[in-house]
């Protein structure tokens, strides 16, 4: 009963994901010339090439979105083109006059980026007519699914207490064909989330009717990101509540991440956006929020009045003071796994994956080296960033600010944190980002673990080696190599998940906090064993 | 260089090895018949529940043998000859060693009973045991039911494995209440229920009889001695306690009797060969331990004192207070000090006992009667802290004062339900006495002035 309701979930859940995927191709795209010339006055396009090229590209036409991002990307290159050459030919002439004039009918953004922005102004049909229906098609069948798929657990799970069972048999969670499909699609997600916008425009649609509600403008596929990322979110956190029901920390430590992503990261910001504020994410801590020092924000901060000015001083603040001082008091687990976006996919979407991050000596010795230079590729960009700010200068100490900017979005804040980050969970485990690659984790695990009172204590002499704590680790620690010396943990990279406390059958591990005297404590014999009594004695 | 050996790759003998590197740069060998790297043999039933794989139960990673030139030697020992100091293998090689430590462990009871050794019947100790049930218990279609017999530890822990695949399992238990020569009777009953819970069909005071087989030498049944009847399985799971593991043994002249005899030491009759681990028998108990201790942690505490001796630091094997630790399905054990079930404890033992309304949690304080000095605790689905409670014990306090600090040594995850409180105010009402629960104070747990 429970399990055909189960499978019944699973189906509904399909055919809501794959109505979601092809509703790409759904509907046309097309521009009347009067749309196309209003469009081209509001962008300010000067260029009469791209006017022409435009409207025999897409007036009047009926594209899918794939052909029209292919001919709106042409029109844009051959009129780019078209002024190259103008310029290159002037170049030689040495009319140089003649050259700079040129250049304000060029056109700058990415291809794709530039295509998005006439898509969705140009989107026809049945998804654009119908956002109601299609949400619910989509977004609706999905929660309903996954509902119906998770809530029979609380039956089929049994007593509460820790329910792994069949995890290595089961080919989603065991490295298998399921896992690897999930890795496809979630790579492929992403990359047509950060580097083909244009294509999944009619997700836009789907959304404008919330967007409008929260923050008065149509939504943009950053807009259909955060709301997919709170909606998962919270399907999967009713999937942690029943798994760990049994677990104080981990219901309250659940709900502590979702609040803050549903209210923090997404309601607040698109609130700020309706009253004409920067929409700001308060608690998006410098480094990870590594665009914080980047001259537009900047810019947009102080042309925003008060607000701006408190967002500036909060963001400085909440780097250099308030997370420094909580970790003291608490590890980075007070925003590593109880507060940040990134942790909070993790540990709900992530949790079925924690299993497979690598334990090996190798993995922490890569682990050390990049994370720490990412940490230092950020601290760079943003000297060289605010360097330049400040002297109007284009390059520091011979790095050019766009240059290390670009490289830094593209490299670290698209490919590592977003398509390797999340698109590898299945695989690698659900905190690859958290552990290799993100800054701010790093700055967080060096306070924890020079300058800290958060500790794993190892129960005395009561482990027995069963390798539970280090198998569901999510960060890769071998937490049975400290538990089974009778050491605490203290490890740079721990984010308080609390779940090696939660697996261990025999009661041996406990994330607190408490003095700084003896958290680390290195063992010769173990609890429970008076060779050394006498000795001990004598010490003190 | 000399040469050290050490037959059994399990805690004990690992622990061994580790600390006699530690300390020397002796040449050590480890020979195992059961497989080439040390694994957590506790963890085998998450392999089979799927919760783990096997390369998960391996504390060590492959390198680390030769980066601390610990040899490994796969092989089966047959005899030892003591005079030559040499070790003979089933496939007729030999190894020579200077020093030479026993650690083989044990190895299931079987109290010949018809058809022990049939196909399908097996115990849950070795990693080969794990290959077996794979084998005949892979679903619920190849084993319609299994039937365990023996409740102990291992016992309830099948039924756990077997139970994960939907398998059917009866549960013969020879006492009348699960583990009840080593649980007080209110925490026995408690997993009586708990076992129940999770559909597993619980016998109690029931024996096997005999095992019986079909055509092909596979079992098919068991009869229950007290009623006859004849139970249908595929599996039979022997878990009714173990036993050293010596029988290699016989012809050589190392002294055993269960196990291999050792004084404290952990000294044979023999120079140059030590026994340590489930295999050793004291001569005399230590304390109240028994003379042999099948149990993980003396294990580990016995390598580590063996270490200590054979690198020239001699010492004797001096347990502290007693722990142990288990968890019977979803319900989670420890013990510090004595608490001994009420068939076994002395004249002068009394409890404070108490539990939760409706939850598996429950503890039970052990107390001399006369005096009130605290013997030890059981607790059930509270997690105490085990530095706190072996302080207590070497403190000798009394029953009063550890009721009034109960706080400092409970171990929960933060944010679990306290019930120092409930427990107090039991304690008050019973011994018409006014105790406060104190506060935890970090300052005491970690005795800071």
């Amino acid at each position: 009963m429970m399990k055909t309701i189960k499978y019944i979930g699973l189906a509904i859940f399909l055919i809501g994901l794959t109505i979601f995927t092809a509703s790409i191709f759904l509907g046309s795209f097309e521009m009347s010339q009067k749309e196309l010339n209003t469009y081209i006055a509001e962008k300010n396009y000067k260029s009469e090439i791209i006017k022409q090229e435009l409207s025999k590209a897409i007036v009047d036409k009926e594209l899918n979105i794939f052909e029209f991002s292919s001919v709106v990307r042409e029109a844009f290159e051959t009129s780019n083109n078209y002024y190259d050459k103008l310029i290159a030919k002037y170049n030689a002439e040495k009319n140089w006059k003649k050259k700079g004039e040129q250049y304000k009918y060029k056109i700058f953004g990415k291809p794709h980026t530039l295509s998005y922005e006439i898509a969705k102004k140009s989107g026809k049909g049945i998804i654009k007519e119908n956002s109601g229906l299609l949400w619910f098609l989509t977004f609706g069948l999905g929660i309903i699914g996954a509902l119906l798929f998770i809530l029979p657990n609380v039956i089929l799970l049994g007593k509460p207490g820790i329910k792994n069972d069949h995890i290595y048999q089961n080919s989603a969670t065991n490295r298998g064909l399921m896992a690897w499909l999930v890795l496809v699609y979630l790579v492929l997600f992403y990359l047509v989330l950060y580097f083909m916008p244009d294509y999944v425009v009619n997700w836009t649609y789907i959304l404008d009717p919330i967007s409008k509600t929260l923050n008065g403008g149509s939504a943009s596929q950053w807009f259909v990101y955060g709301f997919l990322y709170c909606t998962i979110m919270l399907v999967m956190s009713v999937r942690m509540y029943i798994k760990y029901r049994h677990n104080k920390y981990q219901i309250i430590r659940t709900t502590s991440v979702l609040f803050f992503q549903i209210v923090f990261a997404f309601l607040i910001p698109e609130i700020m956006t309706s009253l004409n504020m920067p929409g700001y994410d308060f608690k998006n801590a410098f480094p990870l929020d590594y665009d914080f020092f980047f001259e537009w924000n900047l810019k947009s901060l102080t042309e925003s009045g008060a607000i701006g000015i408190f967002i500036l001083v909060w963001g400085t603040l909440l780097t250099l003071v308030i997370v420094p001082v909580m970790v003291y008091f608490f590890g980075k687990r007070w925003y590593c796994s109880w507060v940040c976006g990134c942790g909070g996919l993790a540990e709900t979407l992530g949790d079925p994956y924690r299993q497979h991050s690598n334990k090996s000596l190798n993995a922490w010795k890569l682990e050390r080296w990049l994370i720490h230079a990412v940490l230092a590729f950020s601290l760079v960009m943003t000297i060289v960033t605010l360097y330049c700010y400040f002297s109007s200068a284009s390059s520091f100490i011979g790095i050019k600010s766009q240059w290390i900017k670009d490289t830094y979005s593209f490299l670290i804040g698209a490919w590592f944190a977003g398509v390797i980050g999340t698109g590898f969970y299945p695989i690698f485990g659900n905190r690859v980002w958290c552990r290799f690659g993100c800054p701010l984790a790093a700055y967080l695990g060096l306070v924890q673990r020079f300058k800290s009172r958060f500790r794993i204590t190892t129960n005395g002499g009561q482990c027995i080696s069963c390798g539970n704590c280090s198998t569901y680790c999510e960060q890769g620690i071998d937490v049975r190599a400290y538990a089974q010396k009778g050491e605490n943990i203290v490890r740079s990279s721990c984010v308080g998940c609390g779940i090696c406390s939660a697996v261990c059958p025999r009661g041996v591990l406990k994330l607190e906090n408490g003095p700084e005297a003896g958290r680390i404590n290195p063992t010769e014999i173990l609890l429970g064993n008076d060779v050394d009594l006498m000795q001990l004695v004598n010490k003190k | 260089m000399e040469h050290i050996v050490i037959i059994g790759n399990g805690i004990s003998g690992v622990t061994a090895a580790r600390h006699i590197r530690k300390n020397s740069d002796k040449r050590i060998t480890i020979v195992s018949a059961e497989s080439k790297y040390f694994f957590s043999r506790t963890a085998l039933m998450y392999i089979y529940m799927g919760h783990m794989k096997f390369e998960h139960t391996q504390p060590y990673e492959n390198w680390f043998w030769k980066k601390n030139r610990i040899d490994l030697k796969q092989g089966f020992v047959t005899k030892i000859d003591t005079s030559n100091k040499s070790l003979l293998f089933s496939d007729d090689t030999t190894l020579i060693y200077d020093k030479l430590i026993i650690a083989t462990g044990s190895k299931p009871n079987k109290f010949g009973w018809p058809g022990q050794d049939l196909d399908g019947v097996m115990g849950m100790y070795h990693k080969q045991d794990l290959e077996n049930l794979e084998k005949f218990a892979p679903d619920n279609k190849v084993c319609k039911r299994a039937v365990i017999v023996g409740g102990g530890l291992i016992g309830i822990e099948l039924a756990e494995m077997l139970r994960s695949r939907d398998i059917p399992v009866t549960f013969l238990v020879r006492e009348s209440s699960f583990w009840n020569g080593v649980l007080t009777a209110q925490e026995s009953e408690m997993i009586n229920q708990h076992i129940k819970e999770h559909h597993i069909d619980l016998r109690l005071s029931t024996n096997l009889k005999e095992i019986k087989s079909d055509e092909n030498g596979k079992v098919i049944s068991v009869i229950i001695e007290e009623t006859g009847e004849e139970i249908a399985c595929d599996v039979v799971g022997l878990t009714a306690g173990v036993t050293p593991n010596i029988d290699f043994l016989k012809e050589s002249k190392i002294e055993t009797k269960r196990g291999v005899l050792v004084n404290r030491f952990l000294e044979t009759n023999v120079k140059d060969v030590y026994a340590i681990g489930d295999c050793a028998e004291q001569h005399e108990a230590i304390g109240q331990r028994r003379n042999i201790e099948a149990v993980w942690y003396t294990g580990r505490m016995m390598g580590e004192t063996v270490a200590q001796t054979i690198t020239g630091n001699k010492r004797a094997y001096n347990p502290g207070h007693w722990f142990n630790s288990a968890k019977f399905l979803d319900i989670e054990y420890q013990t510090y000090g004595w608490v001994f079930s009420e068939r076994n404890k002395k004249e002068n033992e009394v409890y404070f006992q108490w539990k939760h309304a409706t939850k598996n949690i429950c503890i039970t304080i052990s107390y001399d009667k006369d005096s009130h000095q605290f013997l030890g605790i059981n607790t059930f689905g509270i997690r105490m802290r085990h530095e706190i409670f072996d302080k207590w014990l070497t403190e000798n306090q009394s029953l009063e004062y550890v009721i009034e600090y109960l706080a400092d040594a409970n171990f929960d995850p933060e944010f679990y339900s306290l019930y120092e409180a409930d427990i107090v105010a039991k304690f008050n009402k019973e011994m018409g006495t006014d105790i406060k629960s104190k506060k935890k104070s970090w300052k005491r747990i970690f005795k800071i002035a």
